[in-house]
């Protein structure tokens, strides 16, 4: 058993015992220097003051756990040989999930429409989800440029900004509500989209990154420092909740203005808003989904697609690249702008430091963890991003930590997204060969 | 139907064409060949403007195409199988189709994919197949069909023989020829592969380092001692 084994294993990758020692030795090295500071030392309060407390015995135990989880490892690896999947091929799940996409998008939509009057719903669960829908309504917009477009954008939250503080600013300066802001933040989202887009029309890869990284940057301290406007880091507060068909939602509505307990006869809960809130944002990551679905089959849609493949193959074929990369930065902008607004009216608050870096890292963190393009992929992906976290609330200071390794590992098993296929767009039918499986 | 004129191309500081003058008439058959380096490619991107010209003059059907950009160009009536295919690799056969279609839009979609169905029956099988997955010949076959879709007055070919087998490059050609005298399609054809272009070419061009050193018609370059010492020994 063992030697056919080893001689099935030998046949894909040999175990070379030295290659694997020095492999090992180098990863404990790494541990070793990473460890010493992270767990060799630990502050202690004594009698009033900090002190140093030494640990090297966690050092060692960190750093032999991994040198022999290296060396078993690489012995695994060549016993089975390499795991990596060839490129282009798509797993089992990805591909069961793909052709029922249908059926799983009609589920995941009924349960998301469902979930506030599931038993174990409270409030908390509700605004977890809603905040993975606003990540989903984010995904789907940076998917555009990223997924379809293939402009990759590190500025993206510079959108989402704008959308929070132009419904902001309209709702302090000219009195309009949420319904009214929010066709104008998403016109002014999609301005500064092609504002980003200008200037970067000539760009690729990590350039175009470089630069939307500036971007986002940039409308980030405009925020911080344009003082008379945005009120810098103090933030503008007081933003105007949305109401529903003109109710509001408060206990005592002012005068003139009709609270929605009272139109529905109800007694008065804090709940309502919030599964209200959740409800709007639904409705807009769906809007989202829709189009994006839609403008797929677009020619606009298709010329997204061949750009991202191949420019110079698509200059070729007529396509203006210009116009195509804006709209796809103006679009993506857009729902960006959206889902900002509805960030503002959620929070009653915001300040530049919702809108830092980060956001743009996890968004598109989101993008590629979900598989560029898919769009059941992004909202998998929202989940894992932003309930990874919740769950580890226990772990307390590792939480991140943990995180971080789950996110490395998803990168490692599927490098290619949690659901890395494309749907084709156009399909016809065979005329003589009958039907054929996709 | 395409005339250039004196029309010389800089890569930054290289010149990479020298002043290159050529006719390309309606309905025939046009090979430009050449070694590598000789600026083959170079002229057929020229062409499309992708670099533009930096001197001279390109006209078509009598209209100065020069400084338009590249989709304007291909709207114009000037298609394009690029060297290397570029074929769309995440897209499906039909789906490169559509791209091929952009400047007609849907108009004539169904009609032009049987045409490209008939010419290459290879592709139907394959129409949901990925671009990607597809065979070294399919590809070249995809390349060359997404250009017809755009229902070219002029198709430009670069080295559709690149990288296949013997077998292949004799069905390639052949098709070439059968677009040409069934659509009488006008074609712009750049090889390496003298010998086969020259066989069906009605006139041929001689490039090399950026000029043109000899031109003739197909039966005539392929005889000459000079043509047969540079670029047609060893074999075919």
């Amino acid at each position: 058993m063992s030697v056919a084994a080893q001689g099935v294993g030998a046949e894909k990758a040999r175990f070379d015992p030295a290659r694997a020692l020095k492999e090992a030795g180098l990863a404990a090295f790494v541990a070793f220097m990473l460890f010493l500071p992270m767990m060799g030392f630990r502050l202690v309060g004594a009698e009033g003051r900090l002190g140093l407390e030494y640990r090297p015995q966690w050092v060692v135990i960190g750093v032999v756990t991994v040198f022999f989880g290296h060396l078993l490892v690489s012995f695994l690896r060549a016993m089975r040989g390499a795991p990596v999947r060839p490129a282009g091929r798509v797993g089992p799940v990805a591909r069961y999930v793909n052709t029922h996409a249908k059926w799983f998008a009609l589920a995941g939509i009924a349960l998301a429409f469902a979930l506030p009057f599931t038993p174990f719903a409270n409030r908390y669960v509700v605004d977890v989800a809603t905040t993975v829908l606003i990540y989903v309504m984010l995904g789907w917009g940076l998917n555009i440029v990223v997924g379809l477009a293939g402009l990759l954008d590190l500025g993206y939250v510079a959108f989402y900004a704008v959308g929070a503080y132009s419904y902001a600013l309209f709702a302090q300066w000219f009195g309009l509500g949420f319904w009214e802001a929010l066709p104008i933040a998403g016109v002014l989202a999609a301005t500064f989209g092609i504002l980003l887009g200008f200037p970067v029309l000539r760009l690729r890869g990590d350039y175009l990154a470089i630069v939307t990284l500036g971007f986002g940057e940039i409308i980030r301290i405009i925020l911080l420092n344009w003082y008379p406007v945005t009120r810098g880091p103090d933030g503008l507060s007081g933003i105007p909740r949305p109401t529903f068909f003109g109710l509001v939602f408060t206990r005592r509505p002012a005068e003139g203005e009709v609270a929605f307990h009272q139109f529905f006869e109800i007694s008065y809960s804090g709940l309502h808003r919030v599964i209200f809130l959740y409800y709007l944002i639904l409705l807009l990551a769906l809007l989202t989904n829709w189009f994006v679905l839609r403008i797929r089959r677009l020619p606009v849609g298709r010329a997204w697609e061949a750009l991202r493949e191949d420019e110079i193959a698509s200059k070729a074929l007529g396509i203006n690249p210009t116009n195509t990369k804006l709209t796809a930065f103006a679009l993506g902008a857009m729902f960006g702008g959206f889902a900002g607004s509805f960030f503002a009216t959620r929070q009653g608050f915001i300040s530049p430091e919702s809108f830092t870096f980060i956001e743009s890292a996890t968004i598109l963190a989101i993008v590629v963890l979900g598989g560029m393009g898919s769009q059941i992929g992004v909202v998998l992906a929202a989940a894992v991003i932003v309930i990874l976290p919740e769950l580890g609330r226990e772990f307390e200071q590792f939480r991140m930590l943990l995180f971080g390794a789950a996110m490395v590992g998803i990168m490692v098993w599927r490098p290619r997204g949690l659901l890395a296929s494309r749907e084709p767009t156009i399909r016809l039918h065979a005329r003589s060969a009958g039907e054929r499986s996709p | 139907m395409l005339e250039l004129r004196q029309v010389h191309t800089h890569y930054g500081r290289i010149e990479a064409l020298k002043g290159i003058t050529l006719d390309v008439r309606k309905g025939e058959i046009v090979t430009i060949i050449g070694a590598n380096g000789a600026g083959k490619t170079t002229l057929l991107m020229t062409i499309c403007g992708n670099p533009r010209a930096s001197a001279g003059r390109i006209l078509f059907e009598g209209e100065d195409i020069t400084r338009l950009p590249t989709y304007e160009i291909v709207r114009r009536g000037i298609s394009q199988a690029p060297e290397g295919r570029r074929i769309f690799p995440r897209m499906t056969v039909l789906e490169n189709l559509q791209m091929g279609a952009v400047p007609n839009g849907e108009r004539y979609f169904a009609e032009d994919v049987e045409k490209v169905f008939s010419l290459f029956p290879r592709l139907e099988e394959r129409m949901h197949q990925r671009g990607g997955t597809l065979s070294g010949g399919e590809q070249q076959m995809l390349c060359i069909g997404r250009a017809l879709m755009a229902r070219p007055k002029m198709l430009l070919l670069d080295e559709p023989s690149l990288g296949l087998a013997p077998m292949l490059v004799q069905q390639i050609f052949r098709s070439i020829v059968e677009i040409n005298r069934t659509q009488g399609l006008t074609i712009l054809l750049v090889e390496q592969n003298a010998y086969q272009a020259l066989r069906i070419a009605h006139r041929g061009y001689v490039l090399a380092t950026g000029s043109v050193v000899m031109e003739g018609e197909g039966r005539e370059l392929l005889a000459s001692p000079e043509i047969r010492a540079a670029y047609l020994e060893g074999g075919h």
